[in-house]
């Protein structure tokens, strides 16, 4: 029945526009090399804005496509439309800084671009071999980017760190999968589901597979303990690739994470269930903690981001769809913070040079206001502060854990928020405390001044309209979760066939 | 008028004046002046709008009035909803006043980010309007915690030289309360399945969950009211906060814990209220007798007036956990005296801090002679602490005293024991500060009060003679509000093991509640 289906490309046209444009983004900045560079960024963004609309403009309901590898549901387009998003502002923000430093390539939108439509494909993945290959078209560019700036030590440094790691982490991912593969003989997700959805323990084998593959797409997160490489690659990288690896890989490897637990083994929740809350708990202790001696501000954002999967497993340790919606609503506000963040650590430039240490950030109320006061926003919203955004990340996850009953990780996670709102008031306390230093200069890149002052707006405002985010990520979790069991992801066929006209 | 969402009028219109600020350019000079025109502006209106609500209040009614609604998070059915009684009313008045006084208290003395200043205290406005008026938990509790962000900014940008340990301290010692808290907000959710405040008021939680829940809320409350022994961030956050900081803290921020107690922990834990309020007594009690002790060897001012918050924030808590109309009216009326005696008295400080720099008490003396304005406000205030009948302060202590004294005489003796030691402290504070030979030199250059400074005393003293000579117009918008929750508590404390009317035998709580 699928073969049928294999032809229909409609429900990939967001990943077949990224394609053509990377493709043709090579040719171009091939022509005009130096140049070039601006003109393919903006190219780079005006395509994924493209993907993103055609995302929304594409059909809700759930459509199989590439012999049933391939799923487009409203899920896959929650997600994508955050990684578009996270990915296009951490482009616009990039350009200034790769100019400054000397690195302006038009190879990096381009390698971007190529990251991005793996990102794609690894939400909309739908057996195990189109995770693999989504994974790693997603992760090549990045060892690259990590080492963009390859004349200093310590971008090449992250890139060979990122690389070393992250081929172990798909090494033990893709064990995982031909355990799982080897033990119920299926790829599809569809077909595991069913032959996984009986009752009592699973074989041995499988649940190794599902560790691993737990683990390896734990990397990509950088959740605790796989998360060494992400302190040093976001701190050696140039910051705008810190900026895109804080955001869009992210995004989709918890999209990916959340459909191989919810739908090929969401019947079988206790099995993976105490993995996810270990590194739950795992990560939101060593996010609370390690920030507070940090003085990189880059670095502080890599063990924050740590703090902040944490809080999204937290979600996830429920194993119901209110803590898919939790989860979803979480990693929503997360990026918008995240990109806001690095577009105004981007703006720390003194003497045409950029600088890091949070210490260089004193008294910036002083002298550049409307730069703190978005900063302050960030950081009160990353603390969980209400009535910014990232407070209600925290209730939907703290809400989601209580209602599955796990009202002790729910209490976990408030404590440890607590420890980590310390690093967080800390930044806001050499803004606006501290004696100013010497003035940044002014960012010559309205485009960064427009992401942060935007992220701020939409972190503070809400609280006003909540309602598109809570809504789309509402009707993506109830598209992931069937309500008949957690196991069956395959629709009637009934509805496919009127999905596709 | 009736069809105006007032409430939110009044809970929001600070922020639009903040925004309008906000949008003030120019040089400083004429930023700072036009701050503080908008902020005065707004505040004033605000203040005059809240006025509106108790003109239309209906005394009779003992539900919540003012009612709105609108759909919010439609997936989690938590709506916003506003609405006030007679408990709720006055402390959104006070609010809206507090507001407007320092405003003008503030407007000779802050030099320095008078925009930024004005903004944080018309949002400080609108967080603490809204936190009495919201109707719903999650609401509730993003007013309650937000209050943190300006109030941090507050302490940490305009405070004194410890400035950043007090603010820190501040914020992560009330966060860490807050969130568990939060945490009870959820699991409440999770049962009861709405975060709608009335409905909760009458779900009846089970009793061994009511105590977990009453031990996470009592984290938090207890921590803002202060008790003893979470009382140790107010003295620093005190001292170091400015003066209008201070003002707005005392008089407002502290009664979040009062108010904590009597609008979720006795309507929605009643069974667990009924089980704690021994313990309740008995901190409080510890908290009237020994931070009084420690108020009598400060030589700070600040610090003085700040442990004697904690002192008749105790007889607050008393009257709190008292089953009857006593006790919890005058813990209210208490809560009120206290929001308007203690923001003055730390005007009172802030006056002769704003012309020395010095808060230390040997530092002052014989101020009488060259400040005699000065010396009468801050004499009648230091009666309205020390609670001199005709002053607010004598009404709520004695109403709290008589009402616990029906149910525990050791609990009213330790509370009676406080304002002994108040007086004692109060009047040797002022003593060594105003009376004596006025010897040192660099106090004989000083001023008396200037106008704004009066301005900003004058109701705070026509409401505390008010308060203390005619009282009932302060309770009786609160009558039927209290007597309704009495009535809903009351059967919880008679059925409780350990409930307080086992210290007087077996004799019937509810019939001495007539008043």
């Amino acid at each position: 029945m699928t073969d049928g289906l294999a032809l229909n490309l409609t429900p990939l046209l967001p990943e077949i526009v990224l394609f053509l444009a990377a493709l043709a983004l090579l040719v171009v900045g091939a022509f005009k090399d130096k140049e070039g560079a601006r003109i393919v960024t903006v190219l780079a963004v005006i395509s994924l804005i493209l993907a993103a609309l055609l995302t929304l403009a594409l059909s809700r309901t759930t459509v199989l496509a590439m012999g049933g590898h391939f799923v487009e549901d409203g899920f896959a387009a929650f997600f994508k439309m955050l990684i578009f998003l996270g990915a296009a502002g951490s482009l616009i923000v990039a350009n200034g800084y790769m100019r400054d430093a000397g690195i302006e390539r038009f190879e990096y939108p381009v390698l971007a671009l190529f990251s991005t439509l793996g990102m794609s494909m690894m939400v909309s993945a739908n057996s195990l071999l189109a995770l693999y290959m989504a994974l790693e078209l997603t992760s090549l560019p990045l060892y690259v980017m990590a080492a963009f700036n390859r004349d200093t030590v310590r971008s090449s440094e992250a890139g060979l760190k990122y690389f070393i790691l992250g081929a172990l982490a798909s090494g033990m991912l893709l064990y995982g999968c031909s355990l799982v593969y080897g033990f119920n003989g299926s790829l599809m997700f569809g077909e595991l589901g069913r032959a996984l959805s009986v009752d009592g323990r699973l074989p041995v084998g499988t649940v190794v597979g599902i560790v691993f593959i737990l683990a390896g797409l734990a990397f990509k997160l950088g959740a605790v303990p796989f998360h060494m490489w992400t302190p040093d690659v976001y701190e050696g990288s140039p910051t705008p690739v810190s900026t895109f690896f804080a955001s869009a890989p992210k995004i989709a490897a918890m999209g990916l994470l959340i459909r191989v637990l919810m739908q090929p083994f969401g019947h079988h929740v206790v099995e993976w269930q105490q993995v996810v809350i270990l590194i739950s708990v795992l990560s939101m202790l060593l996010g609370a903690f390690a920030a507070i001696g940090q003085t990189n501000i880059k670095r502080l954002m890599a063990y924050s981001s740590i703090g902040h999967i944490g809080y999204a497993f937290v979600g996830l340790s429920a194993g119901t769809e209110k803590g898919v919606v939790a989860v979803l609503v979480y990693m929503a506000i997360y990026v918008v913070m995240t990109v806001g963040t690095f577009a105004c650590i981007l703006k720390m430039r003194r003497d045409g040079r950029y600088i890091e240490t949070i210490a260089d950030l004193a008294g910036l109320s002083a002298s550049r206001p409307m730069m703190a006061a978005c900063f302050a926003i960030f950081m009160f919203s990353l603390a969980g502060i209400p009535p910014l955004a990232g407070f209600f990340g925290k209730l939907y996850v703290f809400m989601a854990a209580v209602d599955a009953g796990y009202l002790w990780l729910a209490l976990f996670g408030a404590l440890t928020s607590v420890v980590g709102a310390y690093y967080y008031l800390r930044i806001v306390k050499i803004i606006y405390f501290d004696d100013p230093a010497a003035a940044f200069d002014n960012t010559p890149h309205p485009a960064l001044n427009a992401v942060s002052v935007i992220a701020a707006a939409l972190i503070l405002f809400f609280i006003v309209v909540p309602g598109p985010v809570t809504r789309a990520a509402g009707s993506a979790a109830a598209s992931l979760v069937t309500p008949a069991s957690g196991a069956a992801n395959v629709p009637a066929p009934a509805s496919r066939v009127t999905a596709l006209r | 008028m009736g069809d105006w969402p007032l409430l939110s009028l009044v809970t929001f219109l600070p922020l639009v004046g903040a925004g309008f600020i906000f949008f003030i350019r120019g040089d400083e000079e004429t930023v700072a002046r036009n701050a503080r025109g908008v902020a005065l502006w707004t505040s004033l209106v605000t203040f005059i709008l809240s006025l509106m609500i108790w003109a239309n209040f209906d005394y009779a009614q003992a539900g919540f009035q003012f009612v709105e609604r609108a759909d919010w998070f439609e997936g989690l059915g938590i709506s916003y909803r506003m609405g006030i009684d007679g408990i709720s009313l006055w402390f959104v008045l006070l609010s809206t006043l507090l507001t407007v006084v320092v405003v003008i208290g503030s407007w000779f003395s802050v030099h320095v980010r008078v925009k930024e200043f004005m903004i944080a205290f018309l949002v400080m406005d609108t967080l603490m309007v809204g936190v009495f008026c919201a109707l719903d938990l999650v609401l509730f509790y993003i007013f309650f915690e937000g209050i943190l962000i300006p109030m941090y900014l507050i302490i940490g940008i305009w405070g004194g030289k410890r400035r950043i340990y007090a603010s820190f301290k501040f914020f992560l010692y009330t966060l860490l309360g807050s969130l568990l808290f939060l945490i009870a907000v959820v699991t409440m959710y999770v049962q009861a399945g709405t975060t709608d405040i009335p409905s909760l008021m009458v779900y009846g939680f089970d009793p061994t969950l009511q105590k977990w829940l009453w031990i996470a809320m009592f984290a938090s409350f207890a921590v803002k009211v202060p008790m003893w022994p979470f009382h140790t961030w107010l003295p620093d956050a005190h001292v170091e906060a400015p003066t209008a900081g201070s003002v707005l803290l005392a008089g407002v921020l502290l009664k979040l814990g009062g108010y904590g107690f009597l609008r979720f922990s006795l309507p929605m834990l009643p069974d667990a209220s009924a089980y704690f309020a021994p313990l309740i007594y008995t901190l409080s009690a510890v908290a009237v007798v020994y931070t009084s002790l420690v108020a009598l060897v400060q030589s700070d001012m600040k610090k003085l007036i700040a442990y004697s918050s904690i002192a008749h924030m105790g007889i607050v808590t008393i009257g709190c956990f008292t089953p009857n109309s006593l006790g919890i009216q005058g813990s209210i009326v208490q809560m009120l005296s206290h929001g308007v005696v203690s923001a003055a008295l730390f005007m009172c400080v802030g006056v002769v801090y704003d012309r020395l720099h010095t808060r230390d008490i040997d530092a002052y003396g014989g101020l009488a002679q060259n400040m005699p304005f000065y010396a009468l406000i801050f004499l009648f205030f230091t009666f309205a602490a020390v609670g001199v009948p005709g002053t607010s302060g004598f009404v709520g202590e004695l109403m709290v005293i008589v009402g616990i004294f029906q149910f525990n005489q050791w609990v009213s003796f330790f509370a009676a024991t406080g304002l002994i030691l108040g007086a004692a402290y109060m009047l040797w504070l002022y003593r060594r500060v105003v009376f004596g030979a006025l010897t040192k030199e660099n106090l004989k250059a000083l001023k008396d009060v200037r106008l704004n400074e009066v301005v900003a005393f004058a109701p705070l003293i026509i409401l505390a003679v008010v308060m203390g000579i005619y009282p009932s117009i302060f309770t009786a918008p609160m009558n039927a509000s209290v007597d309704a929750l009495v009535s809903h508590v009351s059967t919880a404390f008679e059925q409780a093991p350990n409930a307080p009317h086992l210290a007087l035998g077996a004799s019937a709580p509810a019939s001495l509640a007539a008043r």
